[in-house]
């Protein structure tokens, strides 16, 4: 009884969550902040129903499933590099180099320097 | 000579404990194909990761750990707070650089994942030295603030364990 209510509760969480995550695509205004949404609220929200599934094995169908586990070690893996590939492409399509803050060192933003400009300083860089 | 057996002893133990949880069920004859997969792998892949690492402090990994899995929790309940009851006027997104301390692309990696894991935070690009890091805030009114913070509780941190 407890265990599927506690079952029950984190599929409610994770679904608000997913919910959550996609109502902000809508409502969120420009696409850097869009990306802030599914790449945050459904970590926790597939979470949720990841912890659910081990709870029922354990508890109900009496056999420990540990694979779940597996599944959000490479969440964790890949929404970092996709939120990262999303804002490179985000960048090159509708940023200007001058919108963004200075680097702080004599070279631009990976995504704004040219394979010329770079192969000529990681050759400088050789020579020296 | 253990070094050439074991060029990458983390990864031959992740190696072992994914292999685990792929089969989902322990039994001897799969925990000796995980570990002869664990063993094999890091050695065919050594010539694309010469340099491996070092990781000493293994109680500082764990507090890491725990550390960022709660900040995701947290991170969840600030976003989707952010989404359903601030009116769009009232959040202020900006970017912020970050000067990184850090020097082996292992430890960048990681900060650069966990900021994108942790509070309305995305890691968008590295400057092309490595020497910066260009992270989107979702809503802050201060982003030096923001700037302070992602060093002192994350970077620190990295730099304890990889450095």
């Amino acid at each position: 009884m407890i265990v599927e209510i506690l079952v029950s509760a984190c599929l409610v969480i994770s679904g608000i969550f997913g919910l959550v995550g996609s109502f902000g695509m809508i409502k969120l205004p420009d696409p850097m902040m869009r990306l802030h949404a599914p790449t945050k609220a459904t970590t926790l929200g597939v979470g949720g129903a990841l912890i659910a599934s081990m709870l029922y094995f354990y508890f109900i169908a009496g056999q420990f499933s540990y694979h779940e586990l597996m599944i959000t070690l490479f969440l964790f893996l890949t929404a970092p590099i996709t939120g990262h590939f999303i804002a490179k492409t985000h960048l090159h399509l509708s940023h200007k180099p001058g919108d963004l803050p200075s680097t702080g060192t004599d070279r631009p933003w990976a995504s704004y320097e040219s394979d010329a400009e770079r192969q000529r300083i990681e050759e400088a860089q050789r020579a020296s | 000579m253990l070094r050439k057996i074991l060029p990458h002893p983390f990864l031959t133990l992740s190696l072992i404990v994914v292999w685990q949880m792929l089969v989902n069920k322990l039994t001897l004859g799969n925990l000796a194909l995980g570990t002869i997969l664990g063993l094999i792998i890091p050695v065919i892949t050594s010539p694309y990761w010469p340099n491996r690492p070092s990781l000493r402090n293994l109680p500082r990994i764990i507090e890491y750990v725990a550390l960022v899995l709660w900040d995701i929790c947290v991170a969840n309940v600030q976003v989707a707070y952010i989404i359903l009851f601030k009116s769009n006027a009232d959040t202020h997104p900006a970017w912020v650089r970050i000067p990184l301390d850090l020097n082996t692309p292992e430890a960048i990696t990681m900060l650069a994942g966990t900021i994108t894991m942790t509070p309305g935070t995305i890691s968008s690009d590295l400057s092309a030295d490595g020497q910066s890091l260009l992270v989107h805030c979702l809503d802050a009114p201060d982003p030096d603030a923001v700037r302070d913070e992602i060093k002192a509780r994350y970077e620190r941190r990295l730099k304890e364990i990889f450095e």
